[in-house]
């Protein structure tokens, strides 16, 4: 049991900046989910994490200690870039695989045989893997990712590309390991998926995070929402019984979204809305990741750029 | 470097063999060339056997030949069987039906040849000397001289042969295993090279290199790829080199004192093990440039060019003129000794201090080779898309 850390990463290729000091960690047991858009430096953090790519600086720990060569090996990985050997059959290349990381053959040949199975695939062991659909071929790459029993998982966009059968099986799976004990960190662009499997998640943006947490702190991080409902009120744009220190994001009807200006003020719109009428409607907006995500990649945006950065010589 | 290290590289060679093992390419190519070393030798020796083994009958009158035309055609190198007929007569009977080549009788009139249709001029030459060499021994006998001591002077004033380009002798054996050293050496060489080169590629575009990597350095992959693949290359040349010497063996093709052939059969496995490393690295180094089987040939073009110039001239000019300076000087180049210095010493005469030059030199290349492409490789194999430059690919390791 441990935390995989990632502290401070930078890395450059050539004068293009992937990551700037990105640091977060994933515990032991958690599926943390990694949220960003294209370019932001997910796969680039990976690709460090696996020891595939050297960082400029910055350091990858494993309960403690940096992680090297011997300990990667209990890593268990799905790259970007899907890749097996196209003519190896599904069963030799597995069982292969789970050798090179250090497993017996008999112990290989049983996981292999374990995870075809879980993953649906074992009717195709003896086929090549080109002749397998591309769904399939993503069910054997997560069984490659699996197949040598890897202590902590880093899997790239595991979900694109497959079918929600076989959204459900990996979903399942991910749970499975993380509840025995593994952590698991994968990136997505569904976020939806990310909200509803994961115990954490990052958001990354040019290469830093700019938030780590659960949903649910995240959810504190923008301005918080309410929504309040008294019907028969009218459908003016901002109705004249609204007090002034609250804004209003947003309206349907008589159903009224808002943002407090100052820390409390929902409650006298709740006190102004029961003078209105009966009030159908008061609560905290639980707003979805994907607006979440929304928010804070537009303050991102809208951050002034950093003046060292666009100085800076390439290193 | 962790003990997990040679565990990873057998593991990864002994996926390169199975892989090769189970290629129909791989086991035709073998067969092929095996038959060639075998039934070549075997088809020349059947065909060339209708021109030895005369046979010779020899009358009851002519009998006193009989001991001398054997020693003197045996010693001339022809081969003849000879026989006593009973009468001239049964004697021509059996030239007509072919049963003998000639029938040599002595009447008045002298030594008589009879023949189909025409004599063989060796046999004829020898049965004019053994006949002339026994009337001149009754006449000094008549003399009375002594006919021993006349043979004897007789001998002595037989000219001896001077060489003047002793090279020139034509050895057919000698030619024979050269070329197919040569050319056996170039093809393993050639094949096995390409076969690293295609998996190098093969692993870059199906991407599975990341995942590889993600658990062995890129030097284990390349150094087991190597090993593997040459280790059935390496059977290859055994069983060719071990077929072709055996059937050599066997049929009595080569003269021992001419043509060593434990000593050929020998270097030409070094020297396809010493080619054999040099170009797998670096073909192998050069195959991580691309991401794309198509673009392999393009970059492996400047070695098979490399390779081509030794070849064309190990199989064109050394077995014929195995001291002809472009033979001698290529034959110390690194790169180019592999395939051009096993092809002079099947021809012979090497000296001993050019072959160890010739080795020295190769094995001193093999570690820059190593160090060089496995930098390339290093730097190149993760990466996709276009063609890296070696520069990037270096400066990336
Ligand atoms: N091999 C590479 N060479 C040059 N730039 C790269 C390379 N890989 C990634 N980048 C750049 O680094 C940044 C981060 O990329 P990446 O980590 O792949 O992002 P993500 O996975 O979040 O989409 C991008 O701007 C991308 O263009
Ligand atoms: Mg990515």
């Amino acid at each position: 049991m441990g935390t995989l850390e990632i502290d401070g990463l930078t890395k450059s290729y050539g004068s293009r900046k992937a990551l700037r000091g990105t640091s977060f960690d994933v515990r032991s047991g958690e599926i943390f989910g990694f949220v960003g858009s294209n370019g932001a430096g997910k796969s680039t953090t990976m690709r460090i994490v696996l020891g595939v790519l050297m960082p400029d600086a910055g350091e990858v720990r494993w309960a403690g200690r940096p992680v090297d060569h011997a300990l990667r090996r209990r890593i268990g990985y799905m790259p970007e870039e899907r890749g097996l050997y196209p003519k190896m059959k599904v069963g030799e290349q597995l069982v292969y695989l789970a050798r090179l990381h250090g497993l017996s053959k008999a112990e290989s040949v049983a996981s292999m045989e374990r995870w075809t199975s879980t993953l649906g695939v074992d009717e195709r062991r003896d086929d090549e893997v080109q002749k397998l659909s591309l769904g399939n071929q993503q069910r054997v790459q997560l069984a490659a990712a699996l197949v040598h029993d890897p202590e902590i998982l880093v899997l790239d966009e595991p979900f694109s590309g497959l079918d929600p059968v076989a959204v459900d099986v990996m979903s399942g799976v991910l749970r499975e390991r993380a509840h025995a004990g593994v952590p698991v960190l994968f990136s997505s662009h569904q976020l939806e998926l990310v909200e509803a499997l994961c115990d954490r998640v990052g958001i990354i943006a040019a290469g830093a995070m700019d938030a780590v947490g659960t949903v649910e702190e995240l959810r504190s991080i923008g301005n918080p929402q309410w929504v309040v409902d008294v019907p028969g009120t009218g459908d003016a744009s901002t109705p004249a019984w609204v007090p002034d220190d609250v804004r209003v994001v947003g309206r349907s009807g008589s159903r009224i979204t808002f943002e407090p200006r100052t820390p409390g003020s929902e409650q006298t719109v709740l006190r102004a809305a029961l003078a209105q009428g009966d009030v159908t409607e008061f609560a905290r907006v639980r707003r979805p990741l994907t607006e979440l995500y929304r928010d804070v990649v537009r303050v991102d945006a809208d951050r002034p750029t950093d003046p060292t950065t666009a100085t800076e010589a390439s290193a | 470097m962790s003990d997990r290290t040679w565990p990873a590289i057998r593991l990864v060679a002994s996926r390169e063999i199975q892989r090769l093992l189970h290629s129909k390419a791989y086991i035709v190519t073998t067969v092929l060339l095996v038959a060639a070393v075998v039934l070549g030798p075997v088809a020349l020796s059947l065909v060339g056997g209708d021109d030895e083994g005369q046979q010779v009958g020899f009358t009851p009158a002519a009998s006193s030949l009989t001991a001398g035309v054997e020693s003197a055609s045996a010693a001339g190198g022809t081969d003849m069987t000879t026989s006593a007929v009973e009468d001239r007569a049964a004697g021509e009977q059996a030239v007509t039906d072919g049963d003998l080549d000639a029938l040599v009788d002595v009447t008045g009139a002298g030594t008589e040849i009879v023949v189909d249709s025409s004599v063989d001029p060796a046999l004829e030459a020898t049965v004019a000397a053994v006949s002339q060499q026994q009337t001149l021994t009754a006449a000094i006998e008549e003399l009375g001289g002594d006919p021993a001591a006349v043979t004897g002077s007789v001998a002595e004033s037989a000219p001896t042969v001077t060489a003047l380009d002793a090279e020139d002798e034509f050895d057919p054996a000698g030619f024979i295993s050269a070329l197919a050293t040569g050319i056996l050496i170039f093809v393993a060489i050639m094949t096995s090279g390409q076969l690293i080169a295609q998996g190098v590629v093969e692993e870059k575009q199906s991407r599975v290199v990341e995942i590889l990597l993600s658990t062995l350095r890129p030097w284990q992959l390349m150094v087991g790829k190597v090993a593997g693949i040459g280790l059935v290359a390496l059977v290859q040349v055994v069983l060719v080199v071990g077929a072709g010497a055996g059937t050599a063996v066997a049929l009595d093709l080569v003269d021992p004192d001419v043509v060593d052939l434990g000593a050929t059969a020998a270097w030409a496995v070094v020297w396809f093990l010493i080619g054999f490393v040099t170009y797998a690295f670096a073909l192998g180094g050069a195959a991580s440039l691309v991401s794309r089987q198509e673009d392999v040939g393009a970059v492996l073009a400047p070695f098979t060019a490399l390779m081509m110039v030794p070849y064309i001239v190990g199989v064109s000019i050394a077995p014929y003129a195995p001291d002809s300076p472009v033979v001698t000087w290529l034959s110390l180049v690194p790169f180019c000794s592999p395939l051009l210095m096993p092809v002079r010493m099947a021809v012979g005469g090497v000296a001993g201090w050019e072959v160890a030059v010739s080795v020295g030199l190769a094995l001193a290349t093999i570690p820059v080779v190593i160090w060089l492409a496995s930098r390339i490789y290093a730097g190149a194999v993760l990466s996709s898309g276009a063609r890296i430059k070696v520069k990037d690919a270096l400066r990336a390791a």
